[in-house]
């Protein structure tokens, strides 16, 4: 219905519909947009890293520039493809499986969404002003202190913007998920999903201060002359090291726990079972989301902590090893004695199970303290956290797109060049990455832009290569399908895959105010539940009556832009005071939205009940 | 509802005495937390030993948050259970960490 309208409309009013958007399912498909368009940067400055190394002392690049592109790569795949891809599905579902109308804060829905854009351009920014960051992705002090021009600066300015968008949305899933449950959707009837976001957005909101404030010391001490990190003015590096790492390994968990919610409904879905195990999974990602914030150091094992805290650290991270186990061994249960149906989302799913558990395993191998000392900064650790983070978020993700797609657009991804997709991907994806732990092992450091002929490096790099170029194959094959998708596919009823949980139970796409009625809840997989008492759909928990919406405004993009601009007035400064200008007018744009949306009373809007009759069609 | 009504004399009676008590808890929380803040200065101005000090700031400091939440923001009502899990959880997380990165950087 909404589609019908949007299509009538001319470009312009389209652009500023999502530029003003505060509608859950919006915001979802622009984080999906951006992040897929940060994926392909991120994506092309792989390849170019491996393009340097597909021979020994290649010159595709120069090392300087090799430095820029891998500490790019790792901040960009990061910050601003996985955690928005994350945002994207966790925005277009969340509200969704609860019976929610929205999530509990739309204004800072959008704010949380353009600060991130805003931020990931900054940094992007970078390339055409002098260069890029190149103290890698973690900028451990005093590499990232000393680094020359303003790259860093701009990794600096550019992940607090973004930062703090991440944050914002943290916040509102957190609120939303306590506040806004459909009447009988108790935290125990929640899909496994919604708890992964849950735990996400609780593990970003006590993870992310951590890196705020890291930067914040990082900014001062390459803007403003502080010594924060500069041993010769009583600082310490190591203090950056303990805050990076303090929010860095929560953020792994921030990225994989809602890939394994995705994992857990789409192994429900297309087994057509209960997922096993229900609570045993919900208790371990809490205790995955606790347990994740005692782990850190195990990043620093080599830093010389001693071997007391070293011993701690590891037996801590191998603790991590057991709710991991409870949720594979859960899956597999799920799976068995079910009635199986095979596709694409369902293809990632499994994908995933060997792939993550050999991520896994090394992550375990790399916990072991003294073993350590020799993997440490090798290719092994490279394989290591890719065979996570590919095998565990990415497929994630394309799992969960090619699962939710036809809740999004209302159209089924082609089953064909799905499986395509995954195929080349999948082996692509072990041939890049497996022979990395060898590589690893035989003593080939990260970081390092070139090595020598003959020490029995050159065919593992080359395999590497091959198999880079496999993923890239897999990913435009994931483009096209999106494309010809768009165009010609058929459109679908709200719940063609048969559906176990709410988000089915209501039109594909959704219309904008989600449930015309709230639904009741009577137990987990609810639409499963009315589905086998022989209902259609649900039952709802109140009369049809007027829905109240909240407003669309343009404040969260200015807000966002006024940031931007004084990140630039920052970052010039050094060089000329009259730089500061900038952050004069950046911040007054800032205050100035904030002062309009505190005085100017916005009580939103309200779908009157007989508009809702005629749209039905009564 | 004519058993409703019946008893909302005694339920309004109820009602009265309940806010009263919880302005009489109010009123002694705020004198208590105003001759906190007193002792607190007078402690910094009286130039003691600053490890005697320093402790008993914190810990007044503490004891007066705890006021503000339960007696102010009333988290001793009925339906704060998940406020508190996530507060405790998240304070003892964060003390768990700033003692473990304080205690790693200048043991």
């Amino acid at each position: 219905m909404s589609s019908t309208i949007a299509q009538k409309r001319g470009f312009a009013s389209t652009l500023w519909d999502y530029l003003t958007t505060v509608d859950h399912k919006k915001i979802g498909i622009m984080y999906l947009i951006a992040g897929g368009f940060f994926f392909l940067v991120g994506g092309l400055e792989a390849m170019a890293i491996r393009w340097q190394l597909v021979r020994p002392e290649n010159d595709f690049v120069s090392a300087g520039f090799y430095n820029e592109l891998l500490t790019m790569h790792g901040t960009t795949m990061i910050f601003l493809a996985a955690m928005p891809l994350i945002f994207a599905l966790m925005n277009a579902v969340v509200p969704l499986q609860i019976g929610a109308r929205d999530v509990a804060f739309p204004f800072l829905n959008s704010l949380g969404f353009w600060l991130f854009l805003f931020g990931g351009v900054l940094l992007n920014c970078s390339w055409f002003l002098g260069g890029a960051p190149d103290a890698g992705w973690t900028a451990y002090a005093p590499l990232s202190t000393t680094s020359p021009g303003h790259g860093v600066d701009f990794y600096v300015l550019g992940l607090q913007i973004s930062g703090a968008g991440t944050l914002i949305g943290g916040i509102n899933f957190l609120v939303t998920i306590v506040n806004m449950r459909a009447p009988g959707m108790t935290y125990m009837r929640m899909p496994l999903f919604t708890w992964t976001a849950f735990v996400t957005s609780a593990l970003i909101l006590f993870a992310f201060p951590a890196l705020t404030v890291g930067l914040f010391l990082l900014m001062f001490d390459r803007m403003f002359g502080s010594g924060f990190f500069d041993a010769g003015m009583g600082g310490n590096s190591v203090i950056w090291e303990h805050l990076f790492w303090i929010f860095g390994h929560p953020e792994v968990y921030i990225l994989i726990l809602p890939a394994f919610g995705v994992f857990s409904d789409v192994f429900s879905t297309f087994s057509k079972k209960r997922l096993f195990g229900y609570t045993a999974m919900v208790f371990a990602t809490v205790l995955i989301g606790f347990l994740g914030f005692m782990v850190w150091a195990h990043h620093m094992f080599t830093v010389g902590l001693g071997p007391a805290a070293n011993s701690i650290f590891a037996v801590a991270t191998m603790a991590i090893a057991v709710p991991t186990g409870i949720k594979i061994f859960n899956w597999l249960f799920t799976l068995w004695g079910g009635n199986i149906k095979i596709n694409s989302a369902m293809l990632w799913a499994l994908g995933f199970i060997p792939s993550f558990t050999i991520g896994g395993m090394t992550g375990v191998m790399l916990a072991a303290a003294a073993a350590d000392y020799q993997f440490h900064d090798t290719y092994f650790v490279v394989a290591h956290f890719h065979y996570v983070i590919v095998g565990g978020v990415v497929f994630g993700i394309f799992s969960g797109l090619h699962y939710w797609w036809p809740k999004m657009f209302g159209k089924i991804l082609n089953e064909g060049l799905g499986k395509f997709t995954f195929w080349t991907f999948f082996i692509g994806f072990h041939l890049t990455f497996f022979i990395q732990h060898f590589l690893g092992l035989m003593g080939m450091p990260r970081r390092y832009w070139i090595y020598l002929e003959n020490q029995g490096l050159d065919t593992g790099n080359a395999v590497s290569t091959a198999g880079a170029f496999l993923m890239a194959i897999g990913t435009i094959v994931f483009l096209y399908n999106v494309i010809i998708t768009s165009v010609k596919g058929e459109k679908v009823s709200g719940d063609p895959w048969d559906g176990r949980t709410l988000e089915w139970s209501i039109p594909s796409p959704p219309p904008h105010y989600n449930f015309r009625q709230t639904p009741l809840v009577r137990g987990l997989d609810p639409l499963w539940i009315e589905k086998s008492e022989g209902r259609k759909g649900m039952t709802p928990a109140e009369p049809l009556g007027d829905i109240h919406m909240p407003n669309s405004s343009i404040l969260p993009f200015v807000m966002s832009l006024g940031l931007f601009i004084a990140s630039f007035g920052f970052i010039y400064q050094t060089s000329d005071k009259s730089w500061l200008s900038l952050v004069f007018i950046g911040m007054g744009i800032l205050l100035g939205c904030m002062f309009i949306r505190s005085v100017k009373d916005d009580h939103g809007y309200h779908i009157h009940k007989e508009d809702l009759d005629k749209e039905a069609g009564l | 509802m004519a058993e409703n009504t019946n008893s909302s004399n005694s339920h309004l009676d109820y009602h009265k005495q309940k806010k009263k008590d919880e302005m009489k808890q109010q009123v002694i929380t705020f004198a208590l937390m105003i001759i906190f803040t007193i002792i607190a200065f007078g402690m910094v101005t009286s130039g003691l030993d600053k490890l005697f000090v320093v402790p008993i700031l914190l810990l007044l400091a503490v004891v007066q948050v705890g006021f503000q939440l339960y007696y102010f923001m009333h988290m001793s009502h009925k339906g704060h259970e998940l406020p508190s899990l996530m507060m405790y959880g998240g304070a003892a997380v964060a003390f768990l960490t700033v003692l473990t990165m304080v205690v790693l950087v200048w043991w």
